[in-house]
């Protein structure tokens, strides 16, 4: 009944530059209109937006396979529409409805897909980090050059998980690739009264662990950084850590409006957004011009509202869709009938 | 054909099984390769199936219980040791958020086939930060099967059928029970169905429904009682989640009462679950109102006669037992039978 619409055709896309600017646009077009979605009401709770952090999510899976897979966070709309899921089935899963990629139980924080080698997001921080590092086991126990991502914020890099990760990942010098998607808030708290370090790959050292930092708002960056690591880690050559740093457009969820931030920030970051960094690279490149990447952009934002338009159109999962799928092997029933038995 | 073992040899036994016929069954947990495991339920892996396979991990429940989601994820079924039961609050996460919810979040795609061994309980003097039962941790969280063995056989049989099955499988191992020694038949026939209970004992006075050690107890009590013409009926659960609500009505409409022994306290304890379901589906059947032998509500003490009163024994099961099936009325516990509380 779930329609995933993912294809790999969406994933080897990004191997075009043009294309990779394009997905950047797609993804900052749903997160636009995912929050006005959700400031009109059509939707219910919560949601984590990436506005600022898509050269991050496209550069990534740029460079990895839709055979690889990735973990990520309740911030996870990018890397799943990065990863080639589609516009469709990422709002019809915010709306809830039958056509979105887990049928609509999961919601905003729990896209999924497997074909993309997308695992179910994680709506607990850190809580990726550990089961990507056992796929990562996986591949090397079965022997497969598969590599696996997680994807994760700086706050992460506070919780117990992220530590007893990377020693785990190194001492079994496995198949993986952290990447700190650096945004400079832990939900509502800046890094600096959190974290006593600033540049958190440094903390690759206490786990002998190879580390780069590099500039998240430039996807071809992005990609350098991240290619060498993925080739790295699918060689055999161990984990690493990749630090992003980036910037959270928005605030952390759709209720904060993010009053917290020192005066000129976020003015200082949007001059560096992603989507002008790369949009003006490519008129330096000369293949394309004004016209036509404004043609462009027309286009994304048609297909963004046309899937939102298919997604409202969808129905509601019935009730029954909350009892599918709790378990893999239903164990026999030894339920007796239901009012009784007689005496 | 049957071999007597202890049950720690039987789970290693299980395992070391397992993964001769399935080369994707690996092994990972605090000092379980090199040592053979602190309780010695996997000695001779390490040397049989190797370093790849059978891996120490570093004091780290929430890396190694997450690393097995992934790598149950991605195609392997891992089977990990949680030295005491207690430790998994540090990885809780892993296992109640993330592998319970998999299969669900990602619309049947992907599923966990991973076990988890922990050993349980109380009988042997470590403490109270080493001793709970805690079932309650892992109960009530749909997408997860709870079994607990109680000798030997069902230890093999219920390991092989958790790292079969395809959904995260935690396996409560009563610590006090790793050296009592069986006869166990292992290979297929040595299989234990979750899902089921067992009848450990046939009688027609009353159905004591039990968990883990608390078979032995109960058995215990049932042969004494047995001397004075009360014939006590007891049901092993075996699996806990989801427990067989068949046999166990099927057993309270023969005996018309039902007592359930536990090992955790008397507040949130699994028995309740028990004595609601039965009240339900049975209450025309029942001749006398249905209750629970469990601990107190307090932390597990450590000075040995504390640790012993602490969890049912069976002279405490034969007192209450007798007491019910004679009387019809519901027995206090020793605590406010003693007037030590209320």
């Amino acid at each position: 009944m779930i329609q995933r619409h993912a294809t790999h055709e969406r994933r080897a896309a990004l191997a075009d530059p043009q294309a990779r600017y394009e997905r950047m646009v797609e993804i900052r077009a749903v997160e636009d209109t995912v929050n006005d979605l959700f400031a009109t009401g059509a939707i219910h709770g919560t949601t984590h937006l990436c506005q600022g952090q898509e050269a991050l999510a496209v550069g990534l899976a740029s460079v990895t396979r839709p055979d690889d897979v990735v973990t990520t966070t309740y911030r996870g709309h990018g890397v799943a529409l990065a990863s080639g899921m589609t516009p469709l089935a990422l709002i019809a899963e915010i709306m809830g409805k039958t056509g979105g990629c887990t049928g609509g139980v999961g919601g905003s924080m729990h896209m999924s897909d497997l074909g993309i080698g997308l695992l179910p997001t994680f709506a607990i921080v850190g809580a990726g980090l550990p089961v990507a590092t056992g796929a990562a086991l996986a591949f090397q126990v079965r022997g497969e050059d598969r590599v696996a991502v997680a994807v994760f914020g700086d706050g992460a890099t506070n919780i117990g998980a992220f530590h007893e990760s990377l020693n785990l990942a190194s001492i079994w010098k496995l198949p993986i690739v952290f990447v700190i998607d650096n945004n400079v808030y832990g939900e509502y708290s800046r890094w600096n009264v959190t974290t006593p370090i600033e540049h958190l790959h440094k903390r690759a050292s206490s786990y002998a662990m190879r580390s780069a930092v590099v500039d998240g708002m430039n996807v071809d960056e992005v990609r350098k950084a991240l290619s060498t690591a993925v080739a790295r880690a699918r060689a055999g050559d161990g984990p690493s850590l990749v630090e992003a740093k980036t910037y959270r457009f928005a605030g952390h969820s759709r209720s904060d409006t993010a009053p917290y931030r020192p005066e000129g920030e976020w003015e200082s970051w949007t001059q560096r957004d992603p989507l002008r960094v790369t949009r003006a690279a490519l008129l330096d490149g000369g293949d394309v011009d004004e016209t036509s990447l404004a043609r462009l952009e027309e286009r994304v934002r048609t297909g963004v509202q046309a899937a939102v338009d298919e997604a409202t159109a969808m129905p509601a999962p019935s009730v029954r869709a909350m009892f599918d799928h709790v378990w893999a092997e239903p164990l026999p029933p030894v339920v007796a009938p239901m009012g009784g038995r007689p005496a | 054909m049957p071999r007597k073992m202890r049950m720690n040899s039987a789970i290693a036994t299980a395992v070391g099984d397992e993964m001769r016929v399935d080369d994707s069954v690996v092994m990972f947990g605090e000092d379980i390769a090199a040592a053979g495991g602190p309780f010695k339920t996997s000695a001779g892996l390490l040397e049989e199936f190797g370093p790849v396979r059978v891996r120490d991990t570093p004091i780290s429940e929430m890396a190694f219980t997450g690393a097995a989601v992934g790598a149950a994820a991605l195609g392997l079924r891992p089977v990990i040791e949680i030295m005491f039961m207690e430790f998994l609050g540090v990885a809780l996460d892993q296992l109640s958020t993330q592998a319970a919810k998999f299969h669900y979040l990602s619309g049947g795609e992907v599923s966990v086939p991973m076990t988890v061994r922990a050993s349980v309980g109380t009988g042997t003097g470590f403490g109270t930060q080493h001793s709970q039962t805690l079932e309650n941790w892992v109960s009530a969280t749909p997408g997860l099967v709870v079994v607990s063995p109680s000798d030997p056989q069902t230890a093999y049989g219920l390991i092989r059928a958790a790292i079969r099955h395809s959904d995260p499988v935690i396996v409560l191992e009563p610590r006090a029970h790793y050296a009592a020694r069986a006869e166990v038949e292992t290979g297929e026939a040595g299989l234990t169905a979750l899902g089921a209970a067992r009848l450990a004992r046939q009688g027609d006075a009353v159905t004591v429904v039990t968990l883990g050690r608390t078979t032995s107890v109960a058995l215990d009590a049932a042969t004494r009682l047995a001397a004075d013409g009360v014939e006590v009926e007891v049901v092993d659960l075996l699996t806990l989640v989801p427990w067989d609500v068949e046999a166990v009505l099927a057993s309270v409409l023969r005996t018309g009462r039902l007592v359930v022994v536990e090992d955790s306290p008397v507040t949130g304890g699994w028995g309740s679950d028990i004595v609601a379901r039965v009240v339900r589906e049975a209450f025309g059947a029942l001749r006398a109102a249905p209750f629970r032998i469990s601990a107190p509500d307090v932390p597990v003490p450590y000075g040995k006669e504390l640790e012993t009163r602490y969890a049912p024994t069976a002279d405490d099961v034969v007192r209450q037992l007798g007491a019910y099936v004679r009387s019809g009325n519901v027995p206090h516990p020793w605590w406010v039978e003693e007037g030590v509380t209320r």
